[in-house]
């Protein structure tokens, strides 16, 4: 329940922060003898999903985060379908995961990772929206003395169709929120959308390009105090003694504090104050066991894997073992793939407000749950004394969703320094060096050709982390990390898109002290790279074209054949390219979406590579918003190819080498390529858009790479091959 | 003690002059459209006009702006009406999360001003913002636009 103080709270808040984006103006009463709940303004509530305001402006509830990926206007066009309204006259807002709570989870899971914004909540997001029309018409229908049934709905008027009459949903809604919900609506069949499926504009663009959007980065409170934290650079360590009377002098400095037993912050009336201070306090450090670790031991402890007797099990057919020893020729290799940080361009940060009786936090977050979950933990309250504001992010990746270290971080500051409220920023040095990195993994694959070159076996030997088994241990199946199998499952969202008749994919489980996270694409990024990169040494073994080679394996799995064949026929596959032009493909399956790429490139002095253009595909199933979707699919390869031409986290005494973007690079303009998406959407089920293309952008690259110059490399990233991307 | 003026306003803030540009923008003058993504000027989310030249404010110290027009994001629009790059920013829908996207507006718009029609060479050349999302194939084309409007 909220309490009268805490809306007054709110409500002094919003007039100070009135462009906060995607909203944080959302604030509930809830029902005092009708039954009406009322959002901030009073406006009514028409279902959880829905606010019609008096003068027929939409609010429409988000409860999934705005990270740039366009789900805030993809879910509101979901709602917008159903309801019939007015699109020009819709905004959103976040519900707060306290007021989730509060209504037994009424708006369903935050959580936004895993591409599952669209494709988890399409459901009952449009029933949202197609019960508020019921509801809505009915009320204009009661008003009239009509049936419903003489009524309809379009663009927020409502038509009495043998009288003509009309009125609109601003003038209904009260009447229609007395209503008592219809238990079932149905939904519009896809053919009857108008829509979900046109590349109508982002509803966010605007205060992004003037400045005014605030990011977390940019929150400002009343009386609000800045922290500077340092962390163990060595995970698993702890501040050994720290020499606060140093620092506490210095201009604007108003506390130094511990944060847990690992780190240190320095609180100060500007953040760059507080930046300062850190920076001359002198810390010792007590770094642990894992103070002696390197990106070498890693390494080996991996290889050893790859051989081990031990493994999980994800998929397996026929005799594998058999078949290699059987074969007319035998391919083995071994790919590896290294820990990357997410580097979103907005570091890490939250803000915290902490008294005995409440706690309060803002912070941008892929899971507003998650870091409610956190924001609980942190101080001690039960969640009806504790409230999470969301804010728009800048950027998420996956850094932002199952972790909220930072909000623990905030939340124990602030717990420090009762009833100021602290806003903590990392430095990007920081947020380089504690992050939750994408997992290291090599491979080890064994193919098996008969005599007349026909794939009849394939062993792949995953060695290396798990990612659910240090964030979601309860997620393992018996051991087993099913993530970690992402695109080489026998079914399901992340299926292998080829028939081998003896087929053995096992996953020898080597954990690091260096925590990994889920990371734009997750485990199928390096899958990619391996089973894709793979085909191709076993097209080459076998003297087929790869095309060819693939097609012959993938009679049973049309959907992956048919995108395939998509970025094959745009691109010119088997017709000649330009001069001094390559191509290589590949083609997952991927957050249930079926992708493929074709990538153009050209090789100068052996080492430099230009890409000319990679043709993409993917079979999302659904596709609501096609504008947003091409961009995603474009954005996903300057993600992608950063991570394989540039990007690697090196371990040296037990802490990450790497402190900024001079040593973790990231691609620029001169380096894109012109990417041309194919959207095409098959019906039938719902894909995901924001990862899936991306782990196709390595593994065509490489097979481009291998065509043009007869090298095949087999680790990431290329920099370290002394290979560029011009 | 400096005195800066920024998007034409004369603002006296008690700092030590070698304190960067950025942090005075953001934290004196209550200007957060100029971001931090480094602090070491590989990134350029930081981007601001000092007399209408495109600069890395993370790295530059208060003092050197002293007596010189600085412009945010925030001054780019004039008098209510977007800037032409800004516009086509909006046209081309380029923003995706929208963090690194003043930095590369400003970035942009001191490269029209020297080049009123660049071509994708002087694009490559002078735009070397980091956008993580990966907006670069948006950029291009608004940069173009922008350029024809």
């Amino acid at each position: 329940m909220i309490t009268k103080a805490a809306r007054i709270d709110r409500r002094s808040f919003i007039i100070g922060t009135a462009t906060v984006g995607g909203g944080l103006a959302l604030g509930l009463n809830l029902p005092l003898g009708g039954s009406v709940v009322r959002a901030q303004d009073g406006s009514p509530e028409i279902t959880a999903w829905v606010v019609i305001r008096p003068d027929d402006t939409v609010v429409i509830r988000v409860a999934r985060s705005e990270m740039g990926q366009g789900t805030i206007t993809g879910l509101a066009q979901m709602v917008a379908e159903e309801l019939e309204c007015d699109w020009s006259k819709v905004s959103t807002e976040y519900p707060t995961p306290g007021q989730s709570v509060a209504r037994k989870r009424v708006w369903g899971d935050f959580s936004t990772g895993g591409s599952r914004g669209i494709r988890d909540s399409h459901q009952y997001v449009r029933e949202g929206g197609a019960t508020a029309r019921v509801m809505l018409v009915q009320a204009a229908a009661n008003a009239w003395g009509v049936p419903a049934s003489e009524c309809s709905a379009a663009n927020s008027v409502i038509t009495h169709r043998p009288s003509g009459r009309t009125t609109t949903y601003g003038k209904v809604a009260e009447a229609a929120a007395k209503l008592t919900p219809p238990a079932k609506v149905p939904l519009k069949d896809p053919k009857e959308w108008k829509l979900i499926g046109k590349p109508v504009k982002r509803l966010d663009t605007l205060p992004k390009v003037t400045g005014a959007q605030v990011y977390g980065f940019d929150l400002k409170l009343p009386g609000m105090l800045n922290a500077a934290i340092k962390d163990c650079p060595v995970f698993g360590g702890k501040v050994k003694s720290v020499e606060a009377a140093k620092v506490t002098a210095m201009p604007g400095v108003r506390h130094v504090v511990r944060v847990g037993d690992s780190a240190v912050a320095v609180v100060a009336d500007t953040w760059w104050q507080a930046k300062t201070a850190l920076d001359a306090l002198p810390v010792v450090w007590d770094e642990g066991p894992n103070a002696k670790v390197s990106s070498a031991a890693i390494a080996d402890m991996l290889k050893a894997g790859l051989d081990a007797d031990q493994a999980f099990v994800a998929n397996q057919n026929g005799d594998v073992k058999a078949a290699i020893a059987g074969a007319q020729k035998k391919v083995e290799a071994v790919y590896g793939y290294p820990f990357q940080n997410h580097a979103p361009m907005e570091p890490m940060n939250a803000t915290a407000k902490y008294t005995p009786d409440r706690c309060e936090v803002w912070v941008p977050t892929q899971n507003g749950e998650a870091a409610f979950a956190a924001t609980l933990a942190a101080s001690g309250l039960p969640a009806d004394k504790c409230e999470v504001y969301k804010i728009n992010l800048g950027g998420g990746f996956g850094r932002r969703g199952a972790f909220h270290d930072y909000v623990t971080q905030a939340v124990l500051i602030a717990k420090q320094i009762p009833g100021t409220p602290v806003k903590l920023l990392w430095t990007r040095e920081e947020d380089m060096l504690h992050g939750r990195y994408h997992p290291v993994m090599q491979c080890k694959l064994v193919g098996a050709l008969d005599a007349s070159n026909n794939l009849t076996g394939l062993h792949m030997r995953l060695s290396g982390q798990s990612i659910l088994s240090v964030v979601r241990p309860e997620a393992l199946q018996q051991g087993r990390d099913p993530l970690v199998f992402q695109g080489l499952n026998p079914g399901g969202d992340f299926a292998i898109g080829y028939t081998v008749p003896n087929l053995l994919i096992d996953h020898a489980m080597r954990n690091t002290h260096v925590p990994p996270g889920f990371w734009r694409g997750v485990n199928i990024n390096q899958n990619a790279i391996f089973l894709e990169c793979f085909m191709d040494e076993l097209a080459h073994a076998a003297g087929q074209d790869p095309l060819e080679f693939r097609r012959k394996l993938m009679a049973k799995h049309p959907k992956h054949l048919a995108v395939l064949n998509a970025v094959a026929d745009r691109a010119g596959w088997g017709k000649p390219a330009p001069p001094g032009v390559y191509r290589g493909l590949a083609q997952m399956h991927s957050f249930a979406s079926y992708v493929a790429g074709c990538a153009e490139i050209s090789v100068k002095d052996g080492n430099k590579v230009k890409i000319h253009r990679i043709v993409a595909a993917t079979d999302c199933g659904y596709a609501v918003n096609p504008a947003q979707i091409e961009r995603q699919i474009a954005g996903s390869f300057v993600y992608g190819l950063s991570a394989l031409f540039m990007e690697e986290c090196t371990v040296k005494d037990g802490h990450i080498e790497q402190t900024n973007f001079n040593t973790y690079d990231s691609m620029r303009i001169a380096q894109m390529p012109k990417v041309e998406s194919i959207v095409m959407p098959s019906g039938g089920f719902w894909g995901g858009v924001g990862e899936p293309t991306i782990c196709v952008a390595a593994p065509a690259v490489l097979n481009a790479f291998f065509a043009a110059t007869g090298k095949r490399i087999r680790t990431v990233p290329l920099k370290n091959h002394g290979i560029t991307l011009v | 003690m400096a005195r800066l003026t920024i998007n034409g306003r004369s603002i006296e803030m008690n700092v030590d002059p070698g304190m960067p540009l950025l942090w005075a923008i953001r934290e004196q003058a209550g200007l957060t459209g100029t971001k931090y993504g480094c602090g070491i000027a590989q990134c350029g989310s930081c981007t601001v006009h000092i007399d209408g030249a495109a600069i890395r404010s993370c790295v530059m110290p208060v003092s050197a702006a002293v007596g010189k027009q600085v412009t945010t994001i925030e001054g780019l629009a004039s008098g209510g009406v977007l800037h032409k790059v800004q516009k086509a920013w909006v046209e081309y829908e380029v923003p995706q999360c929208g963090y690194c996207q003043t930095g590369m507006i400003m970035a942009v718009a001191a490269l029209l001003k020297d080049k009123p029609k660049p071509t994708d060479a002087d694009i490559d050349a002078t735009i070397t913002n980091i956008c993580r999302c990966g907006t670069f194939q948006q950029v291009r084309e608004a940069i173009h636009a922008a350029a024809k409007a």
